[in-house]
């Protein structure tokens, strides 16, 4: 466990939006999808995935319903609204533009400068 | 409310947070765990579940109520610790919006709702044209029979009868209505029965009484059983068959009658012969009905303006039909005067709100300036800039609800006491008055628009904050372009306090202008006694024999120096006058169309022009050989013998025709003067012998330096010897000119009362503005008189800028105000600003005012002490 990576500021949200924009998930399931997608390799406290839902939730990014798992129990289940998908659009194109700028930069070494 | 929400937010985050425990241990039951194992994993794994369930409800961002409440309770903690502030900027709008309120509740009064009764909205009077004769019974007939857009037509005439009830004839005025009045206002009786259409069979075929409220409490004590009792309505029986109910005063927004009789039966109490005369124009007052449903009220008016048009092609002699418009009952023609006014009212209470918004809204920007570091460490501990802006607004808000509701209240007072106000003894006036939700509605959305209006002032400041900066430097730093804001709305609000300084030195001054002006007679030393000989039962031909015994018994009072009199009313007497068509001395053919001229008539006693002090320009005034049987001679004025023929040489000995075709010799000229209003442009008017053409009602005018009370005491005696049973009322022609000078005294006093709030205004705004910049600088200044600073540079350094600013704001407010004398001139008689005397005045009160404002700051700054300043720091 202790090789997994702190998240940086902001990243939850953007992994929460991903998660669910692969198809409607309850809060365990969040965690569980954002596991196997980053291979587990990222930290993530459980308690701490709730304030962030709600958060998105109450930017309108995500809605919220009951329902029931696979597995019989009750569960809120959260999905995407089409401001959410446009958000992750935007944040992901953000992402990718400050990935490769931090990658090029930090693969640069003295004799290109 | 608060509490209901928090806990179902708990409620369902618990059990989101236990259904994640559940799947959770479901899993891990899966890998092999006992199931109580798993459950206690899961838990541990999850984490400080309280601590969650409060982020998350923080996640969901705070409720609007609850932060309402913080903002409120904070708001009020800031607001307790600056007390002087609070309590300048409650005062400051709750005289800009009471202000305001009581200009709404005055046009509210006067021109939403003039008439209480049912269904006003859709009630409208007709209100002729200009010189137009067809205000008769007859007409009215015709108009209420031919006209298809109205569900009825009511008339009404006032009167003024001797009322006898058996012990004390006293005078009572009333409307003579048509028998339809009450039913087309839709209006039941307090007491007993109205009289109905049903009731009239031709003249004087319905003796019967209505008696007001008012009247039958002051008059009758609030006797039920005067019901069916007879009265005498000048010596005529009449039967009270009812009381109006309270709140009904009639349809005339200023008069309230105390009674109300049939139209038809206006003949007994008048000696004119009203009820069966074409030609006259004072036979009724008015008409008014409701418009029938779908019928607009330009409909309307075209349709009575048809009637009139076939009334005057019908009796071409009799009707000059004009043109008819509508106007909502009540104001009828005083609506436009009355509108303008209050369109000028209004005007000025908004200006008063922008003043007291700008001076509010430096006051706020400078408050917010001093509260920089608390604003930075509040940054700085990562409150947003919305949440800051939210707090400084409410309390904006606060204190625009605090002053709002101060002023509401200061206006309900007032209106109420309007209400009840009567300027002028003897005649009973009610200005129709009450605050009501509309009235408490505007106060409210001024209140919270001016709340808006200065809480936005510092935003800018906010906004541009740098909590580094101000922690940093402390708040003493250079002010910089802020200063600017601040500058700009002093200007404004120094420029609309000349602007109201203005128009109320040009509305005293238009006021003393009319107060001296020449109305061709001089009000001074004068006694009137009014009495009407029908009210004592004289038929017509006893009455000029008596009014020449009043004048004689009347001149034998020691210290009289003339006595005279005149038929119905003096010149500028309740705003009475009668006009007449007068014809070329050869027309023959006497329609309304040939007219020459349309002056003022009156008819006059010899004696007349020497108690009125009317100065007789050429020619002879009348004597007592111009009687019944004399050639009918005339006196006119100058405007008439201009207008007439040309001059007035060419005056003196001409003919000319009046209405009845009678030809009439000019013998004198004199001067000109005002008659029914004190606004009016010169009019031309005619004086005739009053024994040529008698009439009952008349003004005895007396001329004497004796003390007014013991010589209206003496008329009096003298003439209750000649007869005992005769009403007289008396009054000095000054007590009388009250009624036409009313909206003169009423223009100025509301605009001096809105001059006087600029100026208050102005005073905390310059105020404010200089004892800031002293408190700001006062370290710099205790350096500079450290340096050896003089006085007189010390107070340019710290007041150079604000008197500055004072005279730049004068000036162009005095200029707005020189621009605006067509509104002003809507208000007041001759307003003009272009007065060097206004003009001085103007610049004098700034001055003054700004001179008053800096007092203070400057004692202080010149009692700055270096040595306790730099030590204090």
């Amino acid at each position: 466990m202790t090789d997994q990576a702190q998240l940086l500021p902001g990243t939850l949200d953007l992994l929460i939006l991903k998660a669910v924009s692969l198809g409607p998930l309850h809060g365990y399931g969040v965690l569980l999808r954002i596991g196997q997608i980053t291979d587990s390799a990222l930290l993530i406290e459980q308690g701490a995935l709730y304030p962030a839902l709600f958060r998105l939730v109450r930017q309108r990014l995500l809605k919220a319903s009951w329902g029931v798992s696979d597995n019989n129990r009750r569960a809120k289940f959260y999905e995407l609204t089409a401001a959410g998908r446009k958000r992750f659009r935007e944040e992901t194109e953000g992402w990718n533009r400050l990935a490769t700028a931090m990658t090029a930069a930090l693969a640069a070494r003295a004799e290109e400068i | 409310m608060n509490i209901f929400r928090r806990s179902q937010v708990a409620k369902e985050t618990e059990e989101e947070l236990l259904s994640h425990i559940q799947l959770r241990a479901d899993d891990l039951e899966r890998s092999g765990l006992e199931r109580a194992e798993a459950e206690r994993r899961a838990r541990i794994e999850l984490g400080g579940r309280e601590r969650y369930k409060e982020e998350c409800y923080e996640a969901m961002g705070s409720n609007f109520f609850e932060s309402l409440v913080q903002d409120v309770r904070l708001a009020l903690r800031v607001l307790r610790k600056s007390p002087g502030f609070t309590f300048a900027a409650v005062i400051t709008l709750a005289l800009a919006i009471g202000a305001n309120a009581v200009v709404f509740g005055i046009m509210d009064g006067l021109l939403l709702r003039t008439v209480n009764v049912p269904q006003w909205e859709s009630l409208w009077g007709t209100m002729a044209g200009e010189n137009t004769t067809w205000h008769s019974y007859p007409n009215y007939v015709d108009m209420r029979d031919r006209n298809h857009s109205f569900e009825a037509l009511a008339a009404f005439n006032m009167v003024f009868v001797g009322l006898d009830t058996g012990k004390d004839p006293s005078v009572a005025n009333g409307f003579a209505t048509s028998g339809n009045y009450f039913d087309v206002l839709r209006i039941q009786p307090y007491l007993g029965q109205f009289f109905h259409a049903s009731d009239e069979h031709g003249r004087n075929s319905a003796p019967f009484v209505v008696l007001s409220y008012a009247y039958w409490h002051s008059r009758f004590q609030g006797d039920p059983s005067v019901v069916g009792r007879v009265v005498g309505l000048n010596k005529h029986p009449f039967t009270i068959v009812g009381v109006a109910p309270p709140g009904f005063q009639g349809t005339l927004l200023f008069g309230s009658p105390e009674f109300y009789m049939p139209i038809v039966n206006q003949d007994q109490v008048s000696t004119e012969g009203l009820l069966n005369a074409r030609g006259t124009d004072h036979g009724i007052f008015e008409v008014l009905g409701h418009l029938k449903p779908g019928v607009t009220p330009a409909q309307a008016t075209a349709d009575l303006n048809r009637v009139g048009a076939y009334l005057e092609t019908t009796y071409p002699r009799e009707v000059g039909h004009g043109t008819a418009s509508l106007a909502h009952e009540g104001l009828t023609s005083f609506e436009r005067p009355a509108e303008a006014f209050i369109a000028g009212l209004m005007l000025l209470a908004g200006l008063i709100l922008l003043a007291a918004c700008a001076n509010l809204g430096s006051l706020f920007a400078a408050h917010a300036a001093d509260r920089s570091r608390e604003v930075a460490l509040r940054l700085a501990l990562g409150s947003s800039r919305r949440r800051i802006l939210r707090q400084l607004l409410t309390e904006a808000m606060l204190i625009s609800l605090v002053g709002g509701a101060a002023g509401l209240w200061v206006s309900v007072v007032l209106l109420s006491r309007l209400s009840k106000w009567q300027p002028f003894p003897g005649i009973s006036v009610h200005i129709p008055v009450s605050p009501d939700a509309r009235l408490y509605l505007v106060a409210l959305v001024l209140a919270l628009i001016s709340g808006f209006l200065f809480g936005i002032v510092p935003v800018r400041q906010v906004l541009r904050a740098n909590p580094y900066e101000v922690v940093k430097a402390g708040s003493t730093g250079r002010l910089g372009r802020r200063m600017t804001v601040r500058d700009l709305l002093l200007v404004i609000q120094i420029a609309i306090c000349a602007v109201l300084v203005t128009s109320s030195l040009v509305a005293v001054r238009g006021l003393a202008r009319s107060l001296h002006g020449n109305y061709g007679f001089d009000p001074r030393n004068t006694m009137l006694a009014a009495t009407n000989l029908s009210m004592a039962g004289y038929s017509m031909d006893k009455v000029p024999a008596m009014q020449k015994r009043m004048i004689d018994a009347i001149q034998t009072v020691p210290g009289v120096e003339h006595a005279g009199l005149v038929s119905d009313y003096p010149p500028l007497v309740l705003t009475a006058g009668t006009r007449e068509n007068v014809f070329k001395a050869e027309t023959t053919d006497l329609r309304n169309s040939n007219a020459a001229a349309n002056p003022y008539r009156y008819e006059i006693s010899p004696g007349y022009f020497g108690a009125a002090g009317t100065s007789l320009l050429a020619g002879r005034a009348f004597d007592w050989h111009d009687g019944k049987d004399a050639p009918p001679v005339v006196v006119v004025n100058r405007d008439f013998a201009g207008k007439m023929f040309g001059s007035v040489m060419n005056a003196v000995g001409s003919y000319y025709k009046l209405q009845d075709g009678r030809r009439v010799q000019v013998v004198g000229v004199v001067e000109d003067g005002k008659y029914q209003s004190i606004t009016e442009d010169q009019q031309p008017a005619m004086f005739l012998p009053f024994m040529q053409s008698p009439a009952s009602a008349s003004f005895l005018i007396v001329r004497s330096h004796r003390d007014p009370q013991q010589l209206a005491a003496a008329m009096r005696t003298n003439l209750h010897q000649l007869d005992s049973g005769l009403p007289v009322d008396t009054k000095t022609w000054n007590e009388l000119l009250a009624v036409v000078l009313f909206p003169s005294r009423v223009a100025t006093m509301s605009l001096g009362v809105m001059g006087m709030m600029g100026a208050m205004l102005s005073v905390t705004g310059i105020f404010g503005m200089a004892a800031y910049s002293v408190s700001k600088r006062l370290r710099e200044l205790g350096i500079r008189v450290a340096l050896g600073a003089q006085r007189i540079e010390v107070l340019q350094a710290v007041l150079g800028r604000t008197v500055k600013l004072l005279a730049v704001g004068s000036g162009i407010g005095l200029l707005l105000g020189i621009l605006a004398t067509k509104v002003l001139a809507y208000i007041v008689y001759q307003a003009t600003p272009r007065d060097p005397l206004v003009l001085t005045g103007v610049v004098l009160a700034m001055a003054l005012l700004g001179l008053v404002a800096t007092w203070i700051p400057a004692q202080r700054a010149l009692s700055v002490d270096p040595m306790m300043l730099l030590r204090e720091e």
